[in-house]
């Protein structure tokens, strides 16, 4: 058995490592260009394929690499595993989820292609991000004071 | 619809490589960490700034470091075309941003969190999200471009 203060040190690096994937596939496939990501949204215009390839891609690994990890009784590093604990369609779901395709739709970006465009140092992505943050906390606070500290906020 | 679908002008293979390898940043967080690699959910996390929190700015740096290593190691090493600089009028930015951080909170999840995590976890709830966003994101595209005055 390695020691914790080991593991303490692994975990990080490995998100590090995953994340670092994340962002190389996202510039890789081209989805931080916001051109090819509206051109595939434009079904009835000149139509880009290009984003079928990059969801197909990754799906077709996580489709197959989580039925081999799921079932594990843990993670290789952490003590368990934190899914989602919600499993049915609801209308906040929805709403939520069509308010996000037409923001989607608006503006070419979706959170991860906006975050990793900040390192082309240009005003787009970063009036995007500030945006959402905006959106998301104003949610958040609107969300918290309804449930009125009721019950705690789902992640 | 124009199906006539010319392969020659679509990236697809670095489309499809570039898909397999965020599908491996996927599996690597859950296999190690647990963890689901949804982005939207990543940054809010990261900005409660709580201890329990922090993994997420190592997922978080790692993006922005992935896309510095492609845009300014590999592509010009492969002699690839960087990303075009394109800054489109302020407004879309502004209200697009807005309604994707109410829309994910509201939904719990974005294209990552929803589409590659959620359908790669055969969870219908996700499969009802990305087909929604899909959607209407489709019939926005369509209203900007070809309704008003396009």
């Amino acid at each position: 058995m390695q020691s914790d203060r080991t593991k303490a040190w692994q975990e990080p690096l490995v998100i590090l490592f995953s994340g670092l994937l994340f962002g190389f596939g996202l510039a890789l496939s081209q989805m931080i260009n916001p051109d090819r990501v509206l051109g595939f949204l434009d079904i009835l215009g000149q139509w880009d394929p290009t984003l079928l390839f990059v969801l197909g891609g990754a799906v077709g690994v996580t489709i197959v690499s989580f039925r081999f990890i799921l079932p594990r009784s843990r993670p290789l590093l952490a003590a368990q595993f934190y899914l989602p604990a919600a499993t049915k369609i609801d209308v906040p779901l929805i709403a939520g989820a069509a308010l996000f395709g037409i923001g989607w739709g608006i503006s070419g970006y979706c959170p991860g292609p906006g975050w990793v465009s900040l390192m082309l140092r240009t005003s787009n992505p970063f009036l995007f991000v500030l945006a959402f943050l905006a959106g998301s906390f104003t949610y958040n606070a609107v969300a918290k004071r309804k449930t009125n500290s009721s019950s705690s906020l789902s992640e | 619809m124009s199906l006539d679908l010319d392969l020659a002008n679509v990236p697809w293979r670095s489309a499809l490589l570039g898909g397999i390898l965020i599908g491996l940043s996927a599996t690597v967080l859950l296999a190690f960490s647990g963890r689901i690699a949804g982005i939207s959910g990543m940054i809010n996390g990261a900005l409660t700034f709580q201890r329990s929190e922090r993994w997420r700015w190592w997922f978080l740096g790692g993006m922005l470091l992935g896309g510095v290593l492609y845009e300014y190691a590999f592509a010009p090493t492969m002699a690839l075309d960087p990303t075009p600089i394109r800054n489109v009028d302020p407004l879309s930015m502004i209200l697009g941003g807005l309604l994707v951080g109410i829309g994910t909170r509201m939904g719990n999840g974005c294209t990552s969190g929803h589409g590659v995590c959620g359908l790669g976890r055969l969870s219908t709830r996700s499969l009802g999200a990305v087909l929604t966003f899909l959607s209407t994101a489709m019939v926005t595209v369509f209203l900007i471009r070809h309704s008003l005055g396009g």
